[in-house]
């Protein structure tokens, strides 16, 4: 009896290494995800986790995509893209069960911005801290505080539950169309009549504009306006970047609204656990295949090509790539309509940012600021007035990186043991603005430098120690960005981030819904709504169209 | 030296040398910024205190602002929506102020100490909507919180303290009145105001001078059984006098995020402070609008069986339709009664039985639901005639 079983075990097992063999040499799957972003990721497990056999394609040697962190400096592991998350779904982390494959976000303590005349203006989490340190640079802008910072919090309110929402199409009679936009509206209207208004207002106008409403103090409006720019090829003062400022307060560590923090180990854990979330669902990552073209056979994607000749078959195929690349340079244009092709062409798209990951061998005095003020662990600027970071906009227009650029930089081993070791420090600098294409022509190695110089130098005119506590630099500019992560231009969100590129608009009008105009082809990427940032959105919502298209509604997915 | 803020986050009251000493449970809470007492060490001898002989509050983390000028009169009848005309210099009344929409901003006193000078007291934080209504006006707003402190001294012995200090000539002030001393070369206003419903007093002077004048309250109370109270006492108080408290029984329309959260003044149960008579206010119109269509909901206050506190309890007719929710809710050891303030639906807020609070009930942590019987009730629960009796009563 004993034996007997014994022997079934065995001839199920073959049977099943059999099947297994058969589908290996050809190849097919019933679905593949083009790019390991963690948009991809998230797209791929939950599309395994409702059954299907998914291979995902990463064109590196390593996964993550902008969510990523590596050790290319020995004992220093550096966020190479992305560096904070806030924007990251909880309903995500919580059906992928991230925790459980190592992910845990750690909030941090506010953020300060150094003045030129050697004092600073610090923001804490505590509301009442805020506003003392508020009021020692205007009493009347302590007291503004609280009406902004409510304001701002109502916008994300509405805002907030269309994040994991497929954007209603307003020129479709499709019952769930007419819903979602029956929903939309409602909850538009249940703003209350002012705030209405001021939505609209919200989405169009300029951050200087909005922060004028509520603030007199100069370096109060800075600090407050850097999220605006942020990733985006606009000033302070263009329509359109207070929306900016919004998408960055949308999110939240673990309910505290508005809420950063760090990912422990970087961000790359974040792509690792999604990782590890997939193959517990038995899909599998394969990296250094990259996708050289999607096929199309009449109409319908069937699989794609590698760069290496080989061909990978699927029922569905999705594109993690921002929609140029996507369309632009992995398809054949005879498979999709001159119309679209232009949209895509139109897409605004402009890299305006670089990023400095530097080891140090200690931690940096920063003179204007006391040791121990707690907002150190945050983001730390050295841009003291709109104007200047209007003026640093202006240097990218004229195709250069700014000369006296805005830093988003921070020094994450000060709350996170395992990024460097002890004593030593990695700081991550994120630097606005940096044209993708320079005025005296393409980028090179001598300019990529020129670059990182004018960064470390203007950090250091702000520490006087720095410069000698630099081990090591990584410096990224838009062509990095691109050539290396694969963001078209350089551009972070994959797409700009305004009014005409958001919602039903995104990334194309008629196609926001995550599918693409050819058959059982799918974007997830964040080209698509809710758009850019590490919070897998756009990876969750596409996994349900698809499985919505499949029939396969309600397995799992958000 | 001043600490910075991520070193000393909360402001010290000009009362904390004398206040932190005697806190001896340590038992803080936070208030406007401010680190104040909670529960000096024990809340029912605090709140006993308070209906049985004199007690003092630190009041000084309240906000305070001066509105000066030729049309200061002008400006505070179009703030607030009740009639500030007939209020005559030397006499205080409660207000509260609306948005646009006629959703309650706050509620708070207002002082007249002259033709063209006020001075509103509020919880909550006011300076940027009170200079929004300025404009057009010829009248000077200040935040003077800080420069003034304030003690609250009540109870039913708190005459005694007083004339023990030698200020007979406050025997006269009825509720609502206020008059004004020298105090160490300085000036002191004394009002017959507080939030307990007893008969009590409130001090307001330069923060400089504060602490000797709890020196000498204290002193002199010693025959009076006086003792300083915290918060908590003080809330069972209010309770008890049926004062309502913003971001406790409503959200002040300023701060929530849901629109459909503010609360009119009619709402509140405050039909009487809305005076559609005295010209323009602000809110005017959209509270004429909710006079003819009637309120959605109503702020009452609650007598229920039994004598488990129904803290954060559902209301119920009968006993499945959710029509409200109890916001403040204390058995009353004055009155014996189980009380409470709640907002009920419309037309449930008129119901006169039917009504039933789902209470959870702490048995040893072990926990268990009881549905208790309630009814409307009138407010101020508690209502002696020492409140309002002028001279004080001997007590
Ligand atoms: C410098 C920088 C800083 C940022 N900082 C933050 C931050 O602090 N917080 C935050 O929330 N967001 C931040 N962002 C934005 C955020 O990182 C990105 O918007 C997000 O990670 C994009 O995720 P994705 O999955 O949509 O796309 P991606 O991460 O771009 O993933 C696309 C994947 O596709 C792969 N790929 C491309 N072409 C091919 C091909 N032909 N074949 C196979 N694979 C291919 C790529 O290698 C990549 O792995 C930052 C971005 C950058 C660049």
């Amino acid at each position: 009896m004993y034996l007997l079983i014994l022997a079934l075990f065995e001839c199920m097992g073959a049977k099943a290494s059999l099947r297994e063999g058969v589908r290996t040499f050809m190849k097919s799957y019933d679905a593949i995800v083009i790019g390991a972003g963690h948009n991809g990721l998230t797209a791929a497990a939950y599309l395994a986790g409702a059954g299907l056999k998914v291979v995902v394609l990463e064109r590196n040697p390593h996964i993550g995509g902008a969510s990523i962190s590596r050790e290319i400096y020995p004992g220093f592991t550096y966020s190479n893209c992305s560096y904070v998350s806030s924007l990251m779904r909880p309903e995500i982390m919580r059906d992928l069960e991230l925790p459980k494959y190592g992910l845990q976000i750690i909030p941090y303590e506010g953020g300060l911005t150094m003045t030129r005349d050697g004092g600073y203006l610090a923001s804490y989490t505590d509301h009442d801290m805020s506003r003392r340190e508020i009021a020692r640079h205007s009493a009347r802008d302590a007291e503004a505080y609280d009406r902004y910072a409510n304001e701002v919090l109502r916008q994300c309110r509405f805002i907030k539950p269309m994040l994991m929402q497929t954007p209603p199409d307003p020129t479709s009679f499709k019952p769930r169309d007419i819903k979602g936009l029956w929903d939309l509206g409602r909850a538009f209207h249940d703003l209350g009549e002012e705030a209405m208004y001021d939505t609209i207002r919200f989405w169009t106008m300029s951050c200087t504009d909005f922060l004028e409403q509520y603030f007199e103090s100069e370096v109060v409006k800075a600090h407050l306006a850097g999220t605006s720019i942020i990733g985006t090829a606009l000033g302070p003062s263009s329509p359109g970047s207070a929306y900016v400022l919004l998408h960055h307060y949308m999110g939240e560590v673990d309910g505290n609204i508005g809420s950063w923090g760090f990912a422990r180990g970087g961000m790359g854990a974040i792509a690792r656990a999604m990782a590890a979330a997939l193959e517990a669902r038995g899909g599998q990552v394969r990296t250094e295949a990259e996708v050289a073209q999607v096929i199309v056979r009449n109409g319908k994607a069937t699989g794609v090509a590698l760069a290496s000749g080989e061909e990978v078959h699927a029922r569905i195929v999705v594109s993690n790539m921002d929609v140029k690349r996507t369309f632009l340079k992995a398809m054949d244009s005879k498979d999709l309509s001159e119309d679209f092709l232009r949209q895509v062409r139109n897409f605004k798209i402009r890299g305006s940012s670089g990023k400095l990951n530097i080891a140090l061998d200690g931690m940096p005095d920063f003179p204007a600021v006391p040791k121990d003020c707690p907002a150190l662990q945050g983001d730390l600027h050295i841009t003291d007035s709109i104007e200047s970071l209007e003026r640093a906009y202006d240097d990218w227009k004229n195709g250069m990186w700014s000369r006296r650029p805005y830093v988003d930089m921070m020094i994450p081993t000060l709350l996170d043991p395992t990024m460097a070791p002890d004593g030593k420090h990695y700081m991550s600098v994120f630097v606005q603005y940096v044209p993708p294409k320079l005025a005296d022509g393409e980028w090179s190695t001598e300019k990529r430098d020129a670059f990182g110089a004018t960064v470390i130098n203007a950090i250091a005119e702000y520490s006087p120690n720095f410069k000698d506590l630099i081990l090591h630099a990584e410096v990224r500019t838009p062509h990095e960005l691109e050539n290396e992560v694969g963001l078209t231009e350089g551009n972070i969100f994959h797409g700009e981030l305004t009014f005409d590129q958001l919602m039903f608009n995104r990334p194309i009008p008629g196609y926001a819904q995550y599918r693409a105009p050819v058959r059982n082809m799918y974007m997830c990427g964040s080209s698509t709504h809710p758009g850019g940032g590490v919070m897998g959105a756009p990876g969750a919502n596409a996994a349900r169209e698809i499985l919505r298209d499949l029939k396969m509604g309600g397995t799992g997915a958000a | 030296m001043t600490q910075p803020p991520y070193k000393a986050p909360l402001l010290e009251s000009p009362l904390h040398s004398r206040t932190a000493p005697l806190c001896l449970g340590n038992e803080w809470t936070r208030w406007g910024g401010y680190a104040s007492v909670d529960t000096y060490l024990n809340t029912e001898h605090e709140y006993f205190a308070i209906r049985n002989a004199a007690t003092l509050f630190d009041l000084s983390p309240m906000r305070k602002y001066r509105v000066s000028g030729p049309d200061a009169a002008r400006y505070v009848s179009r703030l607030v929506t009740r009639d500030v005309d007939g209020l005559r210099p030397g006499r205080v009344a409660y207000a509260v102020w609306c948005d646009d929409l006629g959703k309650v901003l706050d509620d708070g006193t207002i002082f007249r100490f002259g033709p063209d000078e006020f001075r509103i007291c509020s919880q909550e934080r006011h300076l940027c909507w009170f200079l929004d209504c300025a404009i057009g006006y010829d009248v000077n707003i200040e935040d003077v919180s800080e420069r003034i402190a304030a003690i609250s001294l009540q109870g039913p012995r708190s005459f005694k303290v007083v004339q023990a200090l030698g200020l007979n000539d406050c025997r006269t002030l009825k509720p609502f009145d206020m008059t004004h001393f020298d105090f160490d070369g300085g000036p002191m206003t004394i009002s017959r105001t507080g939030f307990t419903g007893d008969l009590g007093y409130e001090f307001w002077l330069a923060s400089e001078k504060a602490v000797s004048l709890w020196d000498r309250l204290m002193e002199a109370g010693q025959a009076y059984g006086i003792r300083p109270i915290g918060s908590r006492a003080l809330d069972l108080a209010r309770i008890e006098a049926g004062f309502i408290v913003p971001l406790v029984d409503f959200m002040p329309a300023g701060e929530a995020l849901r629109p459909s959260r503010g609360r009119s003044p009619f709402e509140l149960g405050l039909d009487w402070l809305v005076d559609f008579g005295k010209g323009h206010f602000v809110g005017r119109r959209a509270l004429l609008a909710e006079k003819e269509r009637g309120r959605g909901r109503r702020v009452v206050g609650l007598d229920i069986a039994g004598n488990k506190p129904a803290r954060d309890a559902l209301i119920y007719a009968g006993r499945s339709k959710q029509v409200g929710a109890v916001t403040s809710a204390m058995w009353s050891p004055t009155c014996k009664r189980n009380i409470a303030i709640a907002t009920l639906d419309r037309p449930y807020d008129t119901m006169t039985e039917g009504l039933w609070v789902e209470i959870y009930v702490d048995k040893e942590r072990k926990w268990e639901k009881a549905m208790a019987p309630c009814r409307i009730a009138a407010r101020p629960f508690f209502k002696p005639p020492r409140r309002s009796a002028t001279p004080p009563l001997d007590y």
